[in-house]
């Protein structure tokens, strides 16, 4: 039976849902073992087992917390030596990108990145990957071992299976050599009513909003329908809104039960992050825009009337 | 100081892309400097500017890639690197970090500048490998850099708003693209980039061998498509309608 990893990443204690995602697949492919790293390690260890972990590797060392990639790859190297998985499986998250490149590169290995889903074949792994623009899929097979693979996030279910793992300290001597690129601070701007990423309705503003002056258009429908404001890469790369609203491959993969994108042309860095959606609403003035081949509705207009209409029939309708 | 910036020349992204039959990108069609390689250059002349020392600019690509150095030199970079082989095409991100790190490793830089991701990848995994092969840190997603003496600061962009990040040089960070606004290439620039250097390397002078990519493509398939629904143009209160019966059946109204 193949043996899997599952980078479990925590941030400040907490257990990422990307952590729970990968164990859904992971645990059809094979055998699992997760790794924890930080503080709340023992605790996320207990979620883990109920998810299908078998053993979950656990070190509680503050470095995790403080220093960014370095120490996690000294572990991940150190257990890696005791005993090689044949997958290990990350998210493709910011942190966990950082971590998965530095440690793929130390064993040598490399890593398919991006992937919204992962198969066994022959022996061995094959991850489905976006490719010429989202417009295809190409199947990749990994050539070694251990395969890397990171995925999505949302690009599986995450589900309860009960169990209980066994809890292994990870031995891992983190030397000060690691302990080199310091997170010093927090700061937390954004200060979301609703999240992006749970929100049963997302707005997205794209270039098509005409300037930042606009965007409270947008903040107006999400309140109106209790929803949360996202924007496309082109806009956040503009200055116009901070990243932590970016929808797409590197942003935010968002699935909600409505999606509208406002002015945004739909380009696959932004409609692979928003793709799942249960229903997509786009308003841009151009009938013949990307977006408007993948949307269940698509409105033709001046983005700057219709969303202040759109805001003022919902008021009128929810009374 | 010795700061290194990695750039790469990318498809248009305002260019449509063109599929080969053996299923690689076509490198036919337009090619521009990755538009936010042009924010990490950018960043490193501003550096330069208040700190002094040198940029230098190294990319792996076809020989034609030297446009795309040759426009950041042209914006004030002092001198360019490119490594060009028949055998970095189809290169894979540990394949490519190994290059860039052999390229760079002799100029001993204090700082490396790359781009969070490319435009037409756009998975950033190179940034991290490099990182790692070079033995330095990685400040990742840095949206403000600062430097005093051998102290480099960040903040670093989080889904919630930033890191404080330090550490001491030699170090590597990615720059998003919001960190600065790219200069335009002055006429003068653009006339004393025509004489800056850009040394050629290839794989040999490196001692690199391609050895076997991390994964190896099976086939391609039409990715699953959306079925394109109604489109009706704004005419007021029907189109407004017919958006409010689309939320009803979604039963958020």
């Amino acid at each position: 039976m193949a043996k899997i990893w599952v980078y479990a990443e925590l941030n400040q204690g907490k257990l990422q849902p990307t952590a729970l995602e990968l164990m859904a697949k992971a645990r059809e492919l094979g055998e699992v073992e997760a790794v924890a790293l930080g503080t709340g390690a023992k605790a996320a260890a207990a979620t883990l087992g109920k998810h299908g972990a078998k053993v979950v590797h656990v070190n509680e060392d503050s470095s995790f917390d403080d220093f960014i990639a370095e120490p996690a790859t000294d572990a991940l190297t150190a257990l890696h030596k005791q005993n090689a998985p044949d997958l290990i499986m990350f998210g493709f998250t910011p942190d966990s990108r950082d971590v998965a490149g530095r440690f793929a590169a130390r064993l040598g290995v490399g890593l398919i990145s991006n992937a919204g889903d992962v198969d066994a074949k022959d022996g061995g792994f094959v991850a489905k990957v976006p490719y010429f623009g989202g417009a295809k899929v190409a199947s990749m097979r990994a050539n070694k071992k251990p395969a890397i693979i990171l995925v999505r996030p949302k690009s599986f279910e995450a589900a309860e299976t009960g169990g209980t793992a066994e809890v292994k300290e990870l031995e891992a001597s983190i030397g000060t050599d690691s302990k080199r690129a310091r997170i010093v601070e927090r700061v937390v701007e954004a200060s979301e009513k609703v999240t992006l990423e749970d929100a049963k309705v997302v707005i997205s503003g794209g270039r098509g909003m005409g300037g930042p002056d606009n965007f409270p258009l947008l903040e107006e429908l999400a309140n109106a329908l209790g929803g949360a404001v996202g924007a496309s890469r082109a806009v956040v790369d503009a200055g116009w809104v901070p990243y932590s609203m970016q929808v797409g491959q590197t942003g935010k993969s968002v699935r909600p039960g409505v999606y509208i994108a406002v002015g945004i042309s739909g380009a696959m860095q932004h409609t692979v992050g928003m793709k799942a959606s249960k229903v997509i609403i786009a308003i841009n003035k151009d009938a013949e825009a990307p977006i408007m081949k993948m949307a269940d509705l698509g409105v033709v207009g001046d983005a700057l009337k219709i969303v202040p209409a759109l805001t003022a029939a919902v008021k009128a309708k929810k009374g | 100081m010795k700061i290194v910036v990695t750039v790469k020349q990318v498809p248009d992204p305002n260019s449509t892309a063109v599929l080969e039959a053996d299923n690689s990108l076509s490198r036919e069609k337009e090619v521009v400097l990755d538009p936010g390689d042009e924010c990490g250059i950018e960043e490193g002349l501003q550096l330069k500017e208040a700190h002094g020392g040198e940029v230098i600019l190294v990319s792996m690509g076809p020989e034609r890639a030297k446009d795309a150095i040759r426009k950041g030199l042209s914006m004030g970079a002092d001198r360019g690197i490119l490594i060009t082989d028949g055998q970095i095409a189809g290169a894979d991100a540990l394949l490519t970090a190994r290059v860039l790190a052999a390229a760079i490793k002799p100029e001993a830089p204090d700082l490396v500048i790359c781009g969070t991701e490319s435009y037409d990848g756009s998975t950033g995994m190179v940034p991290p490998m490099l990182a790692e092969l070079l033995g330095v840190p990685q400040l990742s997603f840095a949206k403000q850099v600062e430097i005093n003496g051998s102290t480099l600061k960040v903040h670093r962009q989080t889904a919630d708003g930033y890191q404080v990040v330090e550490a001491s040089t030699p170090a590597l960070i990615t720059v998003t693209a919001g960190i600065a606004e790219p200069r335009y290439a002055s006429l003068k620039g653009i006339m004393a980039a025509r004489s800056k250097e850009i040394k050629p390397l290839a794989l040999s002078d490196l001692g690199i061998d391609r050895g076997e990519g991390a994964e190896t493509i099976e086939d391609v398939a039409q990715a699953e498509v959306r079925k394109a629904g109604t489109i009706v143009e704004f005419d007021g209160a029907a189109a407004l309608d017919r958006i409010l019966q689309v939320l009803a059946e979604a039963k958020v109204v």
